[in-house]
């Protein structure tokens, strides 16, 4: 006879339900996490060669070519690599943020359908939405602040910037992550969907919010992909917060309240899909 | 100790009550209004085919499914009220094996544990138990997507044990499993009982309703049909045996209208004709005595299949 039997004690007296009541949302984000750390090496790849490498090419590279030609105050008063590295930096926050909400989304409704697992013990789906977005949390910060002091160590922020500049680029991560983490959930199967937001949001949000020139540097009816584009507000905040870049007071609340905003679409939206999938 | 007196005081209280319950997708009623109760350390069935109401029955018990009408208790409470709280003392195994592919087989049920607000120090010695029950300790660090699909079905069994619930529900537990993996896991199951864990499983395998359950109800598109032990259901629905004979796709209608008068009552399927009986051997004379001689017949034990057949006019798997 295996040793099941004489141990058992029996769920009402093992399990108190308070405790996942109040603490399912972090035991979903330690599941995520676990489920992270077996991609560990991929997620550093990506998640820091990428923009290290926008670093060493544009930045560095372009950069030289851009002080040389317009000065080393060429572009809003300071050296192209200082005004190139907030945007890289938001960048690499939201990218950072989203990667890890909308594969395990997919995943978790469609290919291992492991929400409908974890819907299936104490957890509810609100802890699950707060889960996922937790851990996603946890990548971002992880990757915003390594990324940053490689930036300060090649001269492209400074130090005392740093803190402000976590909480602004979290701020943007945890904005767009929501948003995706809420488009996701209506998603039923890959069904091209990555590639459409590869190609159609990403990359137009990376390329056209200021990233590598002032966004008053495009057409007007080009610049209201940056008005609605994290990345840009993202930008602009840091940009303020990293070399004093100006920015009206009240412009600088916009940014904050718009990402704010995001965030909280995003939740409201994502809490009654995930409720909705995990009860078919 | 403890344990046996909290055991005593509920004893008498039902696991699970549903009364008029209900459950409509758009225009579609899946679940049409069925009663049932299950008693503490019971083995309880729902048997019916494909789209009979028995999944969405199961979701609504594992309180993840909210019921369109009627009332429904379990363990005491209103799953629209205390769903965490129900359902932090229920194991289930879903229909699909829905294990994480990323994590190794001991990470798969550490993680789950950790859902129910479990310790890693108590998780850790449940784990080894847990293995050692579902036979898969050399396995223990292999990523579940290696593991075979016997392998797999037992995993998600002893995850939905590890918090040691309560009721345990099993939706077609052996479906797509050779039989020699069935037979392991009925075996797990029959230990389980012995625990004192109430079972709720569907199925569409009459063989395995009668091996695990005690009491079953037979249910086909949204309503129960019937209800009782599997020995009850036959001895009410069905004769004693059994006489399958065949006579050729073409000639089994023909034949049938000659065969009036033997047996309790016919049933004429496609391929052969079923001769409800209590004495098999004799009603075979009787036919050959007729003049007819059947291609190939079979005498046996009445069995639930024939309780189905008898209820709802149609086989149970198409």
């Amino acid at each position: 006879m295996t040793t099941v039997n004489k141990t058992w004690q029996g769920a009402a007296k093992l399990v108190d339900p308070a405790t996942p009541i109040r603490w399912g949302a972090f035991y979903v984000a330690e599941f995520r996490i676990r489920g992270m750390l077996k991609w560990a090496a991929a997620i550093v790849a990506f998640g820091l060669g990428n923009p290290v490498l926008y670093l060493l090419s544009i930045g560095i590279g372009i950069g030289a070519m851009v002080d040389k030609t317009q000065g080393s105050q060429g572009i809003d008063g300071v050296p192209y690599l200082t005004f190139l590295a907030p945007a890289l930096l938001a960048t690499a926050a939201i990218q950072g943020a989203m990667d890890e909400v909308t594969f395990p989304t997919i995943e978790g409704f469609h290919w291992t359908k492991m929400f409908y697992s974890i819907n299936n013990t104490a957890i509810s789906s609100k802890q699950i939405v707060d889960g996922v977005i937790l851990s996603a949390m946890a990548r971002c910060v992880l990757q915003v602040i390594l990324y940053e002091l490689i930036l300060v160590l090649f001269g492209a922020l400074p130090l005392a910037s740093l803190p402000v500049l976590t909480l602004a680029s979290l701020i943007a991560g945890w904005g767009f992550a929501a948003v995706m983490l809420s488009v996701t959930a209506f998603v039923n199967d890959d069904d091209g969907f990555f590639a459409v937001v590869g190609r159609f949001i990403l990359t137009p949000m990376f390329m056209f919010s200021g990233t590598f020139f002032p966004l008053t540097a495009l057409p007007i009816w080009l610049q209201w992909i940056g008005w609605i584009s994290p990345v840009w507000h993202a930008t602009d905040l840091g940009r303020a917060l990293s070399y004093g870049h100006p920015v009206e007071p009240w412009m600088l609340l916009v940014h904050v309240v718009y990402l704010l905003a995001l965030g909280v679409a995003g939740m409201v939206t994502a809490y009654p899909q995930f409720k909705k999938r995990l009860a078919e | 100790m403890s344990k046996s007196t909290s055991k005593k005081a509920d004893a008498a209280a039902p696991m699970i009550v549903a009364k008029g319950l209900r459950k409509v997708y758009g225009d579609f009623v899946a679940v049409d209004g069925i009663d049932f109760e299950v008693k503490r350390g019971e083995s309880f069935g729902l048997l019916g085919p494909n789209g009979a109401g028995k999944s969405t029955t199961m979701k609504m018990i594992a309180s993840t499914s909210q019921r369109t009408g009627g009332e429904l208790t379990i363990l005491g409470k209103d799953p629209n009220d205390f769903g965490p709280e129900i359902r932090a003392h229920l194991g289930v195994v879903p229909q699909q094996d829905n294990l994480d592919r990323e994590l190794k087989v001991w990470e798969n049920l550490m993680t789950y544990g950790r859902f129910f607000g479990l310790k890693s120090g108590f998780l850790k010695t449940k784990i080894d138990e847990l293995l050692e029950f579902a036979q898969l300790e050399e396995k223990r660090n292999v990523k579940t997507e290696e593991l075979s699909g016997g392998m797999k079905r037992r995993l998600t069994i002893a995850r939905g044990l590890i918090n040691e619930p309560e009721i345990l529900m099993l939706d077609e537990p052996t479906t797509g499993l050779d039989p020699q993996a069935r037979h392991i896991l009925w075996d797990r199951l029959f230990r389980l009982k012995e625990v004192g864990v109430t079972l709720v499983i569907t199925t569409h395998y009459m063989d395995e309703a009668e091996q695990l359950c005690d009491r079953l109800v037979v249910m086909d598109k949204g309503k129960i049909m019937a209800e009782g032990s599997p020995a009850d259901l036959i001895k009410t629905y069905s004769s004693k045996e059994v006489l399958e004979v065949r006579f050729g796709s073409d000639n089994n209608k023909t034949v049938a209208k000659q065969l009036k008068g033997i047996g309790s009552r016919l049933e004429i399927l496609p391929d052969r004709i079923l001769v409800y009986t209590d004495d098999g051997e004799a009603a075979l004379k009787q036919i050959l005595k007729a003049g007819m001689h059947p291609i190939t017949s079979l005498v046996r034990r009445s069995s639930l299949e024939d309780v189905f057949l008898r209820l709802t006019g149609r086989t149970l798997v198409d």
